[in-house]
């Protein structure tokens, strides 16, 4: 079975796919990879299926040999692909030949990056899936994040041809694919607990800027800035957190909840990032400001439907080219 | 009853802290099967709904207070609960806390350990890591706060007592509740279906063992 060799993990490189649904009664994480769309965009660029498990790279450093010809793509931080003499642009199907190394340098902005091969990465599927579960330590790539040596099998595909070009001559667009903007703003809805809080609260977390801190990781990301102060301090009950989820602690500080959240918290919940906008959050690291900007519900589906369009004319193309 | 949406793509449905009326209420809203529904998980008081996409949410919620208003079908599928007998130990070595829980609470230690063995619990919800139980049932005498400063491991399996609830720690993690126990039980296995021990719903029933007991369970 063919393989990629981890030559040089970097700082976390873990195997995911779109996550483990159906498992949050027993206090299971959904994970997978932390931009959805990333991991289904390039899976679709190098002809798998939207779901087949991938690379997730944080902060870039990765650097892999492949035994046999492949087909990659990747997309996220802002970072360079290198591979040979040349660079892979994010969102460009490129050509790897066997024996070959593909190298990623240190993220000039964002935190994330998603490597897909073609054939996938072959792991045992877990609670079907394939992703990671690094809290519980289970999943992916026997349970952790990939080490410096690590032989990780890949599926079967139908090899590139002898002379297809080294890169292909289109990409996928930008706005998918360079996901880490400077001064990222993050759309939400308002959360169940909006109106719990105080005027000035709800009114600094749509105007005032906070900062990542440095507890950022695939559970969430705490934020400094404005205090949001509730008008009662209520117990609630634990209920339903997800990825998306802008809740406060105890210190009115948020905490913006990404894909390997707790299934259930009791911190009240302000607002939630809208679907569309969670690949920007998944690129949000230590240092960088973020803005939350408030719109509907009815415009958060529009969004989310206007881009489900758009990428289902994306596959209709692929298809088309038949690639 | 009240439903508010978590986000674009979820709805949780509240219904008021009763454990039945949770289970009800996601019995319904599983057998309902609705479109676009990808999951339903239960929490305290309420019962989320996840969907497939944002455009599916006004329509769920729509439809929602009509199917939880049915009747709930009494049919061999409302199955009674499950008893399930926790062995824990006790002992100084695994109860870390023990001295504190009894100073807070008035009683000698041997009185909390009588009584946390002699109440009778059910499974509000699983959840904080997985398979982790939260029992209701703790006797009011033996609510402790947490500790000050939570323990930055606690061994899986461990037994403790947080505010008015009790739980079992399901694998190592931090944790700032106070350890009374321990149970060589596995709560969490991902090599066995369900990985999950305990289920919302279950009834449990803590049994003391002695260390050598608790040496020889974990063999």
């Amino acid at each position: 079975m063919a393989a990629i060799s981890i030559l040089q993990a970097g700082p976390l490189t873990s195997v995911q796919d779109l996550g483990r649904a159906r498992r949050r009664r027993e206090g299971i994480a959904v994970g997978g990879a932390l931009d959805p769309l990333a991991a289904r965009l390039t899976n679709l660029l190098v002809g798998n299926e939207e779901g087949s498990a991938l690379l997730e790279i944080t902060l870039g450093g990765l650097r892999l040999r492949f035994e046999d010809d492949r087909t990659v793509a990747w997309s996220g931080a802002t970072l360079s692909a290198r591979l040979g003499e040349g660079e892979i642009p994010a969102g460009r199907p490129a050509v790897v030949r066997a024996g070959e190394e593909l190298e990623f340098g240190q993220a000039s902005a964002g935190c994330r990056a998603w490597l897909a091969i073609s054939g996938g990465i072959d792991v045992p599927l877990v609670l079907n899936s394939r992703s990671t579960d690094l809290r519980t330590g289970f999943g992916g790539y026997v349970g952790r994040a990939l080490r410096d040596g690590d032989q990780i099998s890949l599926g079967s595909a139908s090899p590139p041809g002898p002379r297809s070009p080294r890169l292909a001559d289109w990409s996928a667009t930008a706005e998918w694919t360079q996901t880490a903007v400077t001064a990222p703003v993050l759309r939400v809805v308002r959360g169940s607990e909006w109106d719990e809080f105080v005027r000035e609260a709800q009114s600094s977390l749509l105007r005032e800027s906070f900062t990542v801190s440095a507890k950022a990781d695939r559970m969430g990301v705490r934020l400094e800035g404005p205090i949001l102060k509730r008008a009662n301090d209520w117990e609630l009950p634990s209920e339903a957190v997800a990825p998306g989820t802008l809740q406060v602690a105890h210190d009115g500080q948020p905490i913006l909840l990404l894909g390997d959240c707790q299934t259930i918290g009791g911190y009240p919940k302000i607002a939630h990032v809208i679907t569309v906008d969670l690949p920007r959050a998944a690129q949000l690291r230590p240092g960088v400001t973020v803005r939350f900007q408030e719109i509907t519900l009815a415009e958060a589906t529009a969004l989310f439907l206007e881009r489900e369009r758009s990428l289902q004319l994306f596959r209709v193309g692929l298809s088309l080219r038949g690639e | 009853m009240e439903i508010v949406a978590l986000g674009d793509a979820a709805l949780i449905v509240r219904v008021g802290e009763s454990l039945g009326e949770v289970l009800t209420t996601l019995q319904k809203l599983e057998a309902a099967d609705l479109p676009g529904v990808t999951e339903v998980a239960p929490a305290f008081a309420s019962v989320a709904v996840f969907l497939r996409s944002p455009e599916e949410l006004a329509q769920c919620a729509a439809v929602i207070p009509s199917i939880l208003g049915r009747r709930a079908r009494a049919t061999n599928k409302t199955r009674a609960p499950r008893l399930l007998e926790v062995p824990v130990c006790y002992e100084p070595e695994f109860a870390l806390d023990l001295e504190q829980v009894s100073q807070h609470c008035g009683l000698a230690p041997q009185e909390v350990v009588k009584r946390h063995a002699a109440a009778r619990y059910r499974v509000r919800c699983v959840g904080f890591t997985p398979g982790f139980p939260y029992l209701s049932g703790l006797p009011a005498a033996l609510a402790t706060p947490r500790r000050g400063t939570p323990r930055t491991a606690v061994p899986a399996g461990s037994v403790a007592i947080g505010g008015g609830q009790t739980g079992i720690y399901s694998l190592p993690s931090p944790g700032g509740w106070n350890i009374i126990g321990k149970t060589p039980l596995r709560l969490f296995d991902v090599n066995r279906e369900p990985p999950a021990l305990f289920a919302p719903g279950d009834q449990v029933r803590f049994v003391a063992i002695s260390a050598e007991k608790f040496a020889q369970w974990q063999q």
